[in-house]
């Protein structure tokens, strides 16, 4: 690259963070103060650039039509985001951790349904920006006005934060609640009004990070799924709930991505490398390495010790015989269902049973082992490919290949568990996201030996295991050992010794306990029984592509567990059926399916915050009448 | 007495089973990711749907309606396969028709072959669904990423521009676009240069530092298979920095409506691109099929409308000649199938199952603030397919 | 008791801890003998939690010699430290909040057997009637089956000297064990604590901010600040 070169991209890496600033900026402050993982972030910002459009048209274009209506549309985005926390999150707040993450899940999906009904499917370009529409020339290039001042926006809100959160009461209520939320509280930080302003805030600049694309960035409905995990790396490599570490991380990623697209092929040693194509995941490599060398980010501070994170959760009861005599009939009533049912009941039963494994697997780590994991997929994903390639490539029988494949996905967990379990909170869920996606890259970009984009086809299973009945006990057989021998592990004192490094690490290190190597061994145990599932899935589907390890797929699985709820041995099993229950059944009968999702499930988060299970718990004791049983024998 | 009167009762009996039979629809099962793609497949349905209206107005196929049982296969290859296997099980479906992102469609190929029924793909464009991955039960209507590739290559080698540079969307529809025009410019343009690549995210470019690099790598002329929104900010970012000037720019697929409309005034004139001039073709096929569209719909058709239209009445048409529902018939009927399409009559070659649609070349104008295909001609799919023998050895049957 | 008799199970020498600049623990040095309770005494702040804190490997000394029965034990992790016999409870109670009181010592029981690797025998079975002795020891053998999450303050304080207990300790560490409690509830605790030493011979060394509590106790006490001994 030439000096001039070197510049431009300098630049246009300058342009790029502005923007992923500000939506990060949001996510990091509503975090800071909330601990809401508020996943409809990018939504917000999709919302500001779709009604900065119609703003723009509305206002009869011009100047005043576009800037009037970029204003306008942040201001709007800051009221819905002020709504939403009002009616919907308030009533959550005391709910198990996590479950926010869900109702925000909930929301994006009926956000970006609404986008669809009111703007239509067709990808909307904007105008240029009314004076500053051309380009103007640096180092003999021509490089946009707008970029320009895309450039000085950035450290222009920057300043306006610091201003704001250092020289105002309410910045300084903000940062002391971001520091400690309990001390806040106990000094009478009137804590709603707080929160709504915060969630306020990080809305606007979402929804100004939005408008101000609009010259550069179409609207559509992909942005709220593309921002989202951008401005999740760039919090977590900022370090969560510092402003300053997002600017900075902004500005390290958007130039990291800027300069690989500048150097572009490379021949190295020999081989060409293309740091293009890096550009797929060079953000997550980033996020990987930062966390592993500095845990909390680049400017973040080591969290204070939370007191208590939402509901105590009960004691683990072992099942009344009354309950196991239920889950043997249950059991019985699965063997004979063949008997009854044949056809699709057969195949949507097989699809539920795996995901029953999956997100039970996923809950092993997230509920007892306190490790919350964006990334699970990478699991289910490399015991897919695992047992593919096994069977398409390496020539192995197919019973065979279903047992190695989630061998390939321990491997892969103790790998990535290692690093991972150095780690906790947010940051541990980020690291696990990382990975995931480094894993998803690799898959998608190794043609030749995973079949890339288009992944493996052809994989079945072995004649006597082909009818749907055989494959059917195959997989009740499978995803019913899977399940009993983690739930039992939970019973076992490994299982103790997990749930004691999560209650409380000092103790258990004062009792001998080394909790890092027990939740790297139960992060490999539940990596295992993920890849069991992913195995299973690929003989099921016949193909395998690479979105069995995607972040779709991972946020999936913890709709799952969320969804059953996260202190329930069972709880897992039920989100898993109602999840992909509903989702076959909305996606087969109605149109806008997705809102239809996104509504029930908020229903459900708002009509039982404890999950299914607790729910389902409560109502058998109603029936029996006894007393209220520990939610966690249900 | 008795005998003759129970034999009447026989009779009756017959007829009555005879006209329930003819009275039974032929189900036809259909996925798509409509929830992912909805700027495609939104026009795509709408084609589909008059094309049924179409055909159960004029009497169905062989005296019987079609019926079309409609999923979405939610853009994911492992939904895709349950929602097949739901309409193949439960809604006992003779026929699969759809899919649009390859790797479902590959996905939805597989499951066809394993449980032995029809799949019409209608839209993925990997060459390996008819290729190195075909299978005897499925059979593709567009013509793929190779066939596309092939119609602009003798144009760009008119040029004789010496240094390439290329920039494609990074997953296979954009790899194998590139791998072919690389191959298939340097055959027919010996010494041709490619001097830079990019391939950045589907979805995700960043316009900006792309168009800089490109720049930078000083091409002649450029060769391009972004799309949607990716195509969008290349534009813009181009246009404002001066990228286009003086250098000749191909672009897959850019002349569909899909993509071309959204660009409105920004569009970059003179690109040599594929696509559907809708309201420019005079044929009295496609004039009757745009009336039609438009009384329907009161909305103009999009290249989205021909593929589903042309879809479901290449159903039609397989199960007319087969003369029963049955699939070894239907297969047997689809080699070779030749039929009329709005855009121009095509074959189902019997050698890969592809069938031989083509796409209109044409250049980019601005017409009223909005883009429009100038001088364009239609290439015939068939003329832009490999040898049969190539054929032959890639497909592994 | 006098410490010519006992060899020390416990000798500090010259301990010091900084943070920036500011001189936590400056050079304190101390012995314990085993069946003595020896009482580390200073206003809040003084040090006494970051003394302790060197003393069962959580934080690392700057300087200083720390030895548990003629062994040198600075720079062993806790977890280590406690396999060597040396039980500890915290100022702001530690214990397993979704665990009942019985199997918060079961737990702790399961480590000091080393059975905490085994996967499928039922935790809650094992070790039953060692961990209601310790229970019982300590006042607690009737709130076995509570969840720990919902004790009463002094209770926890109890439940955290069981577990400390589970490991036999040689040395047991009480971190401010009176904090917080009312003045009868705090002198069953120190009795015991005292009974523990004598009875069972384990050297007892508490952090305490309460003069009476100390001297009510203790025959001898050793102060963390001003640096004295």
């Amino acid at each position: 690259m030439t000096a001039s070169a070197i510049l431009i991209q300098f630049l246009n890496g300058l342009a790029s963070a502005s923007s992923l600033f500000m939506v990060a900026a949001g996510l990091s402050l509503i975090f800071g103060v909330t601990r809401i993982v508020n996943f409809a972030h990018g939504s917000l910002y999709m919302l500001g650039l779709y009604l900065s459009y119609s703003l723009f048209e509305l206002l009869g274009g011009g100047p005043l039509g576009f800037w009037g209506g970029v204003i306008a549309a942040a201001l709007i985005v800051a009221v819905f985001g002020a709504l939403v926390e009002v009616l919907l999150l308030r009533r959550i707040y005391h709910a198990p951790e996590l479950l926010q993450l869900l109702a925000t899940f909930a929301l994006g999906l009926i956000v970006k349904d609404v986008a669809l009904w009111v703007w239509g499917p067709e990808d909307l370009l904007g105008p240029r920006a009314p004076g500053l529409a051309g380009a103007v020339e640096i180092a003999g290039r021509r490089f946009p006005e707008y970029d320009l001042f895309l450039i000085a926006i950035g450290p222009l809100v920057l300043g306006a934060l610091w201003l704001l959160l250092t020289r105002t009461r309410w910045g300084t209520l903000v940062r002391a609640a971001t520091e400690d939320r309990e001390m806040a509280g106990a000094l009478g930080v009137n804590q709603r009004w707080l929160f709504t302003g915060v969630f306020a805030l990080g809305s606007l600049l979402a929804g100004l990070g939005g408008a101000l694309q609009l010259p550069r960035e179409p609207a559509q409905l992909f942005l709220d799924l593309s921002v989202i995990s951008d401005a999740f790396v760039v919090v977590v490599v900022g370090g969560l709930g510092s402003i300053g570490g997002a600017f900075l991380a902004a500005l390290l990623i958007a130039e990291i991505k800027s300069f690989c697209i500048g150097l572009g092929d490379v021949t190295l040693f020999g081989a060409v490398f293309s740091f293009s194509k890096l550009t797929l995941v060079v953000e997550f490599i980033v996020m990987a390495v930062v966390l592993v060398l500095r845990p909390w980010g680049l400017l973040g501070r080591a969290p204070a010790v939370a007191r208590s994170s939402g509901a105590v959760e009960p004691p683990l009861v072992l099942p009344s015989p009354k309950l196991r005599l239920a889950g043997l009939a249950m059991l019985a009533a699965l063997v004979l269902l063949p008997a009854v049912f044949s056809g699709y009941t057969l195949i949507l039963m097989i699809d539920i049973m795996i995901f029953a494994l999956f997100s039970v697997s996923l809950f092993f780590i997230m509920g007892p082992g306190g490790m919350h994991s964006f990334g699970h997929a990478a699991y289910f994903g490399l015991g897919a490919y695992g047992a593919g390639l096994l069977a398409l490539k390496g020539g192995v029988p197919m019973e065979l290949a279903l047992a190695l494949g989630p061998l390939c996905a321990a491997i892969g967990a103790l790998a990535f568990g290692w690093f991972c379990v150095r780690l906790s909170g947010v940051y541990l869920a980020m690291l696990t996201l990382a990975f995931s996606q480094i894993a998803w890259s690799i898959v998608f970009q190794w043609d030749a030996f995973t079949g890339g984009s288009n992944g493996l086809v052809g994989i079945w299973p072995a004649a006597w295991l082909a009818s749907k009945e055989a494959y059917y006990y195959l997989a009740l057989s499978g995803c019913g050992l899977g399940v009993f021998a983690l739930w039992r592990i939970l019973y076992s004192p490994f299982g103790y010794a997990l749930r004691a490094g999560r209650d409380s690490p000092l103790r258990a290190d004062a009792i001998g306990i080394d909790v890092r190597t027990l939740q790297w061994a139960g992060f490999t145990l539940a990596g295992l029984a993920a890849g069991l599932a992913g195995a299973l899935y690929a003989f099921s589907k016949g193909s395998i592509s690479p979105e069995t390890l995607s972040v779709p797929r991972s946020v999936d699985g913890l709709v799952m567990v969320l969804l059953g709820g996260i202190q329930s041995l069972t709880g897992p099993v039920w989100g898993a059926i109602v999840f992909t229950w509903l989702q076959d059944v909305v996606a087969r009968e109605i149109d806008y399916w997705r809102a239809v999702l996104g509504a029930i499930i908020l229903l459900l988060v708002l009509a039982f915050p404890g999950g299914l299970a607790g729910a389902l718990g409560r109502l058998a004791t109603r029936l029996s009448g006894g007393k209220a049983a520990p939610g966690a024998a249900t | 007495m008795k005998i003759m009167h129970s034999l009447i009762a026989a009779a009756v009996l017959a007829a009555a089973a005879s006209t329930g039979a003819q009275a039974q629809a032929i189900k036809i099962g259909e996925l798509n990711s409509y929830k992912v793609f909805p700027a495609f497949l939104d026009p795509y349905k709408k084609g589909w749907e008059l094309a049924l209206e179409e055909i159960n107005k004029s009497g169905g196929v062989l005296g019987r309606k079609l019926e079309v049982v409609s999923r979405d296969d939610n853009g994911n290859p492992g939904d895709a396969v349950r929602v097949a296997e739901e309409l193949i099980a439960r809604e006992k479906v003779s026929v699969l028709m759809g899919t649009f992102p390859s790797h479902v469609g590959l996905a939805v190929s597989n499951l066809a072959n394993q449980r032995k029924i029809v799949f019409v793909a209608a839209e993925p464009l990997t060459d390996k669904i008819v290729w190195e991955n075909g299978s005897r039960y499925t059979f593709r209507l567009r013509p793929s990423t190779y066939m596309q590739t092939a119609m602009l290559v003798p144009e760009a080698a008119k040029l004789k521009k010496q240094k390439w540079a290329i920039v494609y969307p990074n997953y296979e529809y954009g790899q194998s676009a590139t791998a072919s025009f690389k191959k298939l410019m340097t055959k027919a343009q010996p010494g041709v240069q490619f001097v830079g690549e990019q391939a950045p995210p589907l979805g995700k470019i960043d316009a900006g530092a792309v168009v800089q690099a490109l720049l930078d790598a000083k091409p002649d002329a450029i060769f391009s298979s972004l799309f949607g929104p990716d195509l969008q900010k290349f534009v813009r970012e181009g246009n404002t920095r001066g990228l286009f000037k003086g250098r000749p720019v191909f672009n897959l697929l850019a002349g569909e409506p899909e993509y071309l409309d959204p660009l409105k005034d920004e569009t970059p004139e003179g690109w040599v691109v594929t696509g559907y001039p809708w309201n420019e073709i005079k044929t009295p096929e496609h004039q009757k099929f745009l009336a039609a569209y438009q009384a329907r719909f009161k909305d103009y058709p999009r290249l989205g409308s021909v593929v589903g239209y042309s879809t479901m009445y290449s159903v039609a048409n397989m199960i007319k000649k087969a003369g029963a529902v049955d699939t070894e018939k239907m297969i047997a009927a689809m080699k070779g199938l030749e039929m009329s399409t709005p855009i121009g009559p095509i074959v189902y070659r019997a050698v890969d199952h592809q069938s031989t649609m083509g796409a209109y070349v044409g250049k980019l104008a601005k017409k009223n603030g909005k883009g429009v295909m100038v001088e364009w001609r239609f290439a015939d799919g068939a003329l832009f397919l490999p040898p049969f023998e190539e054929v032959k050895a890639m497909r592994k049957e | 008791m006098s410490q010519a008799m006992n060899p020390p199970v416990l000798r500090v020498k010259n301990l010091s801890k900084a943070y920036g600049g500011v001189q936590a623990v400056s050079d304190v040095s101390f012995e314990v003998a085993a069946g003595e309770l020896l009482a580390l005494i200073g206003p809040n702040g003084a040090g006494k939690t970051t003394c302790f804190n060197m003393l069962n490997g959580q934080i690392a000394a700057d300087a200083g010699g720390i030895e548990f029965e003629g062994r040198p034990v600075r720079g062993l992790k806790p977890r280590e430290i406690w396999r060597l016999g040396v039980g500890r409870t915290f100022q702001i109670t530690a214990t397993f909040s979704s665990m009942t009181v019985r199997e918060n010592v079961q737990t702790a029981l399961l480590s000091h057997h080393r059975r905490l690797g085994s996967l499928f025998s039922i935790a809650t079975r094992q070790h039953v009637e060692e961990a209601d002795a310790l229970l019982a020891r300590v006042g607690m053998r009737e709130q076995a089956e509570r969840a720990c999450g919902v004790l009463a303050y002094g209770d926890l304080k109890r439940v955290e000297l069981a577990v400390a207990l589970a490991n036999r300790p040689r040395l047991l560490l009480m971190d401010e064990p009176t904090a917080g409690m009312a003045p009868r509830e705090r002198n069953e605790l120190m009795q015991l604590a005292a009974e523990l030493a004598r009875g069972s011979n384990i050297a007892v060394l508490f952090t305490e901010h309460d003069m009476d509590v100390v001297f009510s106790r203790t025959p001898t006490a050793s102060s963390c600040w001003p640096a004295a001994n």
